[in-house]
Parts: C-alpha cells; structure tokens; sequence
C-alpha cells in the first residue's frame, strides 16, 4: 500500500490507535485500586485478570472513564434522548454555541473597529494597544463571576453576559491580526493610491481591507475557539442550568466523570467544527480573490 | 511648446542615521508637452527621487517645481500625471480589468465608461483577452504592461515611468520599448522615464538628462537628433552610437564610473 497516497488518514489512525491504548491502560491503572477495594469488601477473592480489566473499565463512577463509557455516554445524549431534554448534550451544545457566536460576532466587530483607529490614529496606537495587551493578562476565571454577577444586578441576564466573556477573549487575536494585516499593504501600493490621490477610505476599501482578510482569518480561527472556552466559562458560575459548562460542573458536583469527559468531548469537536467553518469560509473567500490553486 | 515640468534649483536632501544624504542638489530643467524624457545615471544618482517629487511622492527641501504651472501637489489632485513603477505593483485579488479600473474607480468614472476606457487601453497595450486573468497568471512583461494600462486608464497628459522594463530580460525589454514608442507616437503624451541602460535611454527619448551621484545632479541635457520614427535597427546607425557615446561622456564626467 502507498501510504503517502493515502493522505492524512494512515497517520492520523496510528496517533488516535495510540491514544486509544494508552487511554485503556490509564483507565486499568486509576480505576484499580476503588476496584480492589470493592472486592475486598464484597469479599470477592477468585478474581481473573481478565474480569479485573473489564471492571476496570465499566465502573459507575471511575476515576478515569474509559473511551467506550465516554463514547456510549456521548451517543445517548446526543442521539437517543430527544434534543429538548435537558439530558440532551445537543440541547446543551447549542445554548453554549449560542453565546459563542454572538460573543465572536461582538469580538470580531470590536477587533477590527479597534484595529481601524489603532492604524488610522497614531495617539491612538499608543494609548490603546498597552490596555489591550494588559487586559489578556487578567486572568478570565477571576473576571467571569465579576461580570455575570454585575450584569445580573442590572437585570441582564442569559445569552448576553456569558457573550461578553466570549467577546472579551475573542476580540485580542482579531486586535492584534488586523492591526498587522491593516499595515501590511507594500510602500508601492500605498504610493499607487497616494497618485491618485485617492481618499483614506478609499485606500481603505480598495488597498487595507483586502490585504488584511488573510490575517483577518488566521486571527478569526484562534478567535472562535477562544469564545467557545469564554462561554464555557460564563456558565460555571450562573449556578449550572444550562450548557457545557454546565454539564462540567455538575458532573464534577455529583461525581459523574463520565458525564464531564463527554461534556469535554463534546466542546473539543464544537471548537473543531467552528475553526472548521470559519477555515471553510475562508477558502471560498481567498478563492474569489484570485488565490492561486 | 507649453511646459509640463519645470525645475529651478530644485534641491532635495534626506535626513538618514548616517548624516544628510543629497539625493538632488540644484536641478534645473524643462520638460516640455510631447517629450520623451530619460533620466540615465548609477543607483544613487537621484532619477527616481526626482520622478518621485514630480509626482509629489517627495517634498524638496529647496527651490521651485511646477507641474503643469501648479504646485505638484495640486498636479496631484488634479490627476495630471499616471505613475508607472519599477514593479507592476498590481493589487493580486483583481483581476486585470480590474487593476485598470481602480484608478476610475477612485477617480469616479461611471461604469459604462469604465468599461469603455479598460477596453481601449487593454487594446493599447496588447493585452486584449486577459481581462479575467489575475497578475500571477501573467508574465512579467504581461504584468508590466498591464501596469502601463492602468496608468494609462484616465488619461494623464504626463507620463511618469520608473525604470518600468528594469526587471525584463532583453528580448522583452526590446519589445516593450518599441511598443512604448508606438503608444507615445499614438497617444501625444508627454513622458518621463527612468533607465539604466544607455541603449533604452538614446533609443526611446527625444531628450537625455544624464545624472550623477553624491550629491545627485544633473551632469548633461541632450536633445536627440534621432528621427521620430524609429525602428530597433536604428541602434546601430553612426548616429544613435554617437548619442551613446556623449551619454556615457556625461556620466563618465560626472565620475558615475568610479566606485
């Protein structure tokens, strides 16, 4: 077999192959000893390793689930229970991604309007760009709670909060692309338009702007995925009623390590399929800017 | 004959970490409407800052400049002048139509001229049927004309090239140029243009300014004797070598040789 013909999918299979077995004997491993502790207090002595290992795997409550509990965890609750019920991990994947759209919208938008004075505007560049860059190093788990629990005392309430933490994450790597992506037209392309005597808005619909949506792009991949890790964190202090944030934290109140690793699971393929989308938009994008093939 | 350029004492000098560097120092001269002007001189020599200040890229430091007897700025927002740089400089996400559009664009064509003004001067460069070609789909030569095109588009009386065929290999480079003086002959504009080559410069110009380094001056004007119609052949007349030989004068006189 040719495997360099065969693309990504050989590679990719060994790695998750890999994973897969080193998953299994962590899940022997942690779950071990709640396991031996269990047969000596049911006073169990005639064990085989065989079923020793398949408890392992298949305890209520493990240390570690292993990957099938996970797997049969994520298609109950995505397939089976109806996508209404507050069990379905759909139902809670959507309110989650509710807040992450908006949030990366308001993100995307403040990003860019913030990158447009900071090129346009030298006082601007100086004064702004230092609070932007501090305001990444505030730790976000100390000023999500700040935020829910201000805006609850105005009345503001769901979507909205959770979104500004979104907003908050999202909008520094679309800051600092589009800043970089604004400045990146060539002195001879800018001095084309100077000969025109072309209008700053002018040289920046027809020069900045499609210069700078490649960058726009690449910042707008890191973005969504740190929206998506905002709403999340926006959910954990509302008290747990609804999301994957949610689901996180009463899985961890109640012991339900299952329910967390498939909560977990289910983010991680939310952000893949977000960085995915706006990957997809991109192309087409690129593609009608004459990108070569 | 009216005058499109008109130079007096024009000196310019740069302020740089190393010192003040003159890139032109007390530069005196006319171009007048309908001529084909090149400036020939070594890297340093101040023909590009001087282009550049016709088009009001750069500010002199010292004496007068008029561009079509206003201020170069003011030339400028008349949009008296096309600029043809050393690259094509091609926005690469239009397409050629569209890179030839873009100053109508700005300038505020509407679109039925648009596409009437892309048609014709697509059609004077040659470069007919690769309307919905994008630039790196082109040749360089391609590109470069694609450059003069759009350069062309909104009917500036003065021409402003910067050593446009710099980057072409011979062969194509001996085209263009003959192209170019069919498309001067053909649209009566007035042109500036910039050159290493001794051959480019006596074969195109009506009119040779030689410059030369440190400070950056003007050594030598010389009105050429040649005919105004010129085939290639005519490089190898005892008149075109004549011109050749008082260009390289010039520059040797103005020590260009030296290292």
């Amino acid at each position: 077999m040719n495997l360099r013909g065969a693309g990504s999918a050989v590679p990719v299979t060994i790695v998750l192959l890999a994973i897969l077995v080193i998953w299994y004997a962590a899940t022997i491993w942690l779950n071990a000893p709640w396991q031996l502790d269990m047969y000596q207090r049911n006073h169990v002595t005639a064990w085989s390793p065989t079923q020793f290992v398949t408890d392992t795997w298949n305890q209520d409550r493990p240390v570690l689930p292993s990957p099938h509990q996970v797997a049969v965890e994520l298609w109950k609750t995505t397939a089976v229970v109806a996508v209404s019920s507050k069990k379905s991990l759909i139902y809670h994947a959507w309110v989650t991604l509710s807040a992450t759209l908006l949030g990366f919208a308001m993100g995307s938008v403040l990003g860019i309007l913030l990158a447009v004075f900071i090129v346009h505007n030298n006082a601007m560049d100086r004064s702004l760009m230092p609070w932007i860059v501090a305001s990444q190093t505030v730790p976000i788990l100390a000023i999500a709670p700040m935020i829910i629990v201000v805006l609850n005392a105005v009345n503001i309430t769901g979507l909205l909060p959770k979104s500004l933490i979104s907003t908050y994450l999202s909008f520094f790597p679309v800051v600092v692309g589009m800043v970089k992506g604004l400045r990146s037209p060539e002195q001879l392309q800018l001095d084309l338009m100077h000969t025109y005597n072309a209008s700053r808005l002018q040289t920046f619909f027809k020069l900045r702007w499609p210069t700078a949506l490649p960058y726009l792009f690449t910042s707008m991949k890191i973005a969504v995925a740190a929206s998506l890790v905002g709403a999340i964190v926006g959910e954990l202090p509302t008290g747990a009623v609804a999301g994957l944030g949610a689901r996180l934290l009463g899985g961890s109140y109640y012991g339900q390590t299952v329910q967390i690793w498939s909560a977990l699971f289910a983010a991680s393929i939310l952000a893949g399929l977000l960085v995915i989308a706006v990957g997809i938009v991109e192309r087409l994008v690129v593609r009608r800017m004459g990108a070569r093939p | 004959m009216s005058s499109v350029v008109s130079a007096k004492n024009l000196s310019l000098t740069f302020e740089t970490n190393d010192g003040p560097v003159n890139a032109l120092s007390d530069v005196n001269l006319e171009i007048n409407k309908g001529e084909f002007v090149s400036f020939i001189g070594p890297s340093g020599c101040g023909k590009t800052t001087f282009l550049r200040v016709i088009a009001d890229l750069e500010q002199p430091t010292s004496g007068e400049i008029q561009v079509n007897g206003m201020s170069p700025n003011e030339a400028r927002s008349k949009r008296a002048y096309g600029y043809v740089f050393q690259a094509p400089a091609l926005y690469p996400w239009r397409t050629i139509e569209k890179n030839v559009a873009l100053p109508l664009e700005v300038i505020g064509f509407g679109k039925a001229e648009q596409v009437e003004r892309i048609r014709r001067t697509l059609d004077l460069v040659g470069l007919a049927g690769f309307e919905k070609k994008f630039p790196w789909q082109l040749s360089g030569g391609m590109q470069q004309r694609a450059s003069i095109a759009r350069a062309l588009a909104f009917d500036a009386d003065l021409l402003l090239m910067d050593e446009p065929f710099g980057a072409l290999d011979e062969i194509v480079r001996d085209h263009l140029n003959s192209e170019l003086l069919k498309l001067w002959a053909a649209t009566q504009k007035t042109i500036a243009f910039v050159t290493h080559s001794i051959p480019e410069a006596v074969y195109l110009s009506t009119k040779i300014v030689v410059m030369s380094p440190r400070p950056g001056r003007v050594t030598d004007i010389i009105d050429s004797t040649l005919p105004h119609d010129r085939p290639l052949e005519i490089r190898e007349t005892p008149e075109f070598l004549a011109i050749a030989h008082r260009v390289r004068d010039g520059l040797r006189a103005g020590h260009s040789y030296e290292v």
